[in-house]
């Protein structure tokens, strides 16, 4: 009886369970609600909590002045829409192929496709920067696009959501005379909408904060996406202003942050059709 | 349609994708390990073969070790914790609590923002003095510490950032596998009268054993692949307290410009995700006895 009673409150949790999701719930927000008391507020409150400070949009001000932002923000745009636009074709036409043909050495190539996986472009830094200089494309925003161009990741995606497309459907535009690109494009894709959309989004988040290899590849304003143009910012001795500092960090992390306010439902969908294979 | 043109329509329709795939994976892969077992190209000094001489190096190294004992220590720590804190998050938001769409989104919020933006933020709550943390202590009396200059504290105090980072991630996978496990376990159990603890150790954990894999995968790479927080927020230091595989590879590579020593560093990160690679596949295989 009692433990009848234990195990349906769990359909609701008892209090002990929703006091803990909630404890744990304010502080995975709180470093992001510190951020924006601080930004939000002269820089004497910065370190104090108090009703009475008054609310502000100085910290924004000034560091939109200190450092080229609406640069960084235009390459940052620049840089995730044409990565999402070239994987987007590219792996398109691959999984297309691992999904529909057969031919000589398809199991290889899948399997070399999917290193990738495990060995990401970060890990080997080293090499690719070498690789990228003898094209002469450091400190450009197409260098830093030109490792992530083929995602392994959206290869399998796409290919596993291909693979569940009916043979029936195929066939009848072959009826009609469709040639193998014209059943890519009017059956294939317009039947995946739901993956290329969590894939746009993973992608999309994924490159907004890419950090390290643009780090190694830029050393201009005109190359440097967002978070390495924040990370030049906040550490050149600011005098450790963190209202100016929270201010920027706001203003990086802005347009994801607002588009996954908006989008919570599609983020989260997304992210999850993204992880199950 | 002859055979031989929808072989030749498929490698055309490859080859885009092998181009970059080849030309910055498979390729440098090799490459390295080639340069791993060459001198350092300098000024009007090609690279030459020098045998094992960089690994020679590497392990007489005291700050490779420092690394790679760190970065053990790191996966170590943060991804049964991740793995705890997920698990327990997607089985709170998939019931019907209060609120949980607020908690749904809180748990996931570190994970759209830039790690870089949120290590900035961790800094702050770090700092000595007037920090959050250092503040919050100071209310029961409890001594501030330097967390992030303090040689015993830097890794874990870059750890829980991890875990902060990743836990709302993982919880989305855990979560998506719930919603597809079948109401009647969960029928069946209240029915036998089973505990709440009973029924997850017996019937949703090991259901949830193929996400455990997927994530425990994903973790793993990403304890080798995710140094972003440790340049912004301690540089690897307090005298290499916190310095991880990646990062002083990163430090090698483009601060002292030894290739050399870098290329036997990556191998050794290779041969780090190879080990991923095969406990993936070996476990894959044993996964197959739950279906």
């Amino acid at each position: 009886m009692s433990q009848h009673a234990a195990f349906s409150s769990s359909t609701q949790p008892g209090w002990l369970s929703t006091i803990g999701a909630w404890l744990l719930a304010i502080v995975w927000v709180l470093p992001l609600l510190y951020s924006a008391w601080a930004a939000f507020h002269p820089s004497e409150f910065a370190t104090r909590l108090a009703w009475d400070a008054p609310l502000t949009l100085d910290n924004f001000a000034k560091a939109w002045e200190a450092a080229p932002f609406a640069r960084y923000f235009l390459n940052t745009t620049m840089l995730v829409a044409m990565i999402l636009g070239i994987q987007l074709v590219l792996c398109t036409l691959a999984a297309y192929a691992f999904a529909r043909y057969e031919f000589a050495g398809k199991n290889l190539m899948f399997s070399l496709m999917l290193v990738q996986l495990m060995v990401m472009p970060e890990i080997l830094i080293v090499r690719n920067y070498q690789t990228l200089s003898q094209l002469g494309l450091v400190d450009t925003l197409f260098g830093i696009g030109l490792p992530y161009f083929a995602s392994a990741f959206a290869i399998f995606l796409l290919r596993q959501t291909f693979k569940t497309i009916p043979k029936e459907l195929v066939e009848a535009a072959q009826m009609e005379g469709a040639s193998a690109l014209q059943i890519l494009w009017h059956v294939y894709i317009p039947l995946a909408k739901p993956v290329y959309l969590a894939f746009s989004l993973v992608s999309v988040s994924y490159h907004w904060n890419n950090f390290l290899w643009p780090l190694v590849v830029t050393n201009s304003v005109e190359s440097r996406p967002l978070t390495v143009g924040l990370q030049v910012f906040a550490s050149t001795d600011q005098g450790i202003d963190w209202s100016i500092i929270t201010a920027a960090t706001l203003l990086t992390s802005g347009p994801l942050l607002i588009g996954f306010l908006i989008f919570q439902r599609q983020f989260v969908q997304s992210f999850m059709r993204a992880g199950i294979k | 349609m002859s055979v031989t043109t929808r072989h030749i329509q498929a490698y055309l329709l490859l080859l885009p994708a092998f181009v970059f795939l080849v030309g910055f994976t498979h390729y440098p892969a090799v490459a390295t390990l080639i340069d791993s077992f060459m001198s350092t190209p300098r000024a009007g000094r090609a690279a030459v073969y020098v045998g094992i001489e960089n690994y020679q190096v590497m392990v007489e190294d005291p700050i490779f070790w420092k690394s790679l004992f760190n970065n053990l220590w790191f996966a170590l720590a943060t991804i049964p914790i991740s793995i705890a804190l997920s698990v327990a998050m997607a089985l709170w938001v998939n019931e019907k609590i209060v609120g949980r769409q607020f908690l749904r989104m809180s748990y996931f919020l570190p994970t759209v923002l830039p790690m870089i933006a949120v290590a900035n933020i961790w800094i702050f709550f770090y700092t000595p003095g007037y920090g959050l943390i250092n503040q919050f202590l100071q209310l029961f009396g409890l001594p501030g510490q330097n967390w992030l200059g303090n040689p015993s504290l830097a890794l874990g105090a870059v750890t829980v950032v991890a875990i902060w980072k990743e836990a709302g991630f993982f919880m989305i996978f855990y979560l998506a596998a719930l919603q597809t496990m079948s109401p009647s376990y969960k029928e069946a159990a209240m029915i036998e009268g089973a505990s709440r603890w009973y029924f997850f150790r017996r019937v949703q954990w090991p259901l949830l054993m193929p996400t455990t894999i997927f994530v425990l995968v994903n973790a793993l790479i990403n304890a080798f692949r995710l140094v972003d927080h440790i340049i912004v927020m301690t540089k690897g230091g307090p005298d290499n307290a916190s310095s991880l595989l990646l990062f002083y590879l990163y430090e090698v590579g483009f601060k002292f410009w030894d290739q050399g020593l870098a290329s036997a560093l990556t191998v050794v990160l290779l041969f780090i995700l190879a080990l991923v690679g095969l406990l993936q596949f070996f476990l894959l295989d044993r996964r197959t006895h739950y279906r």
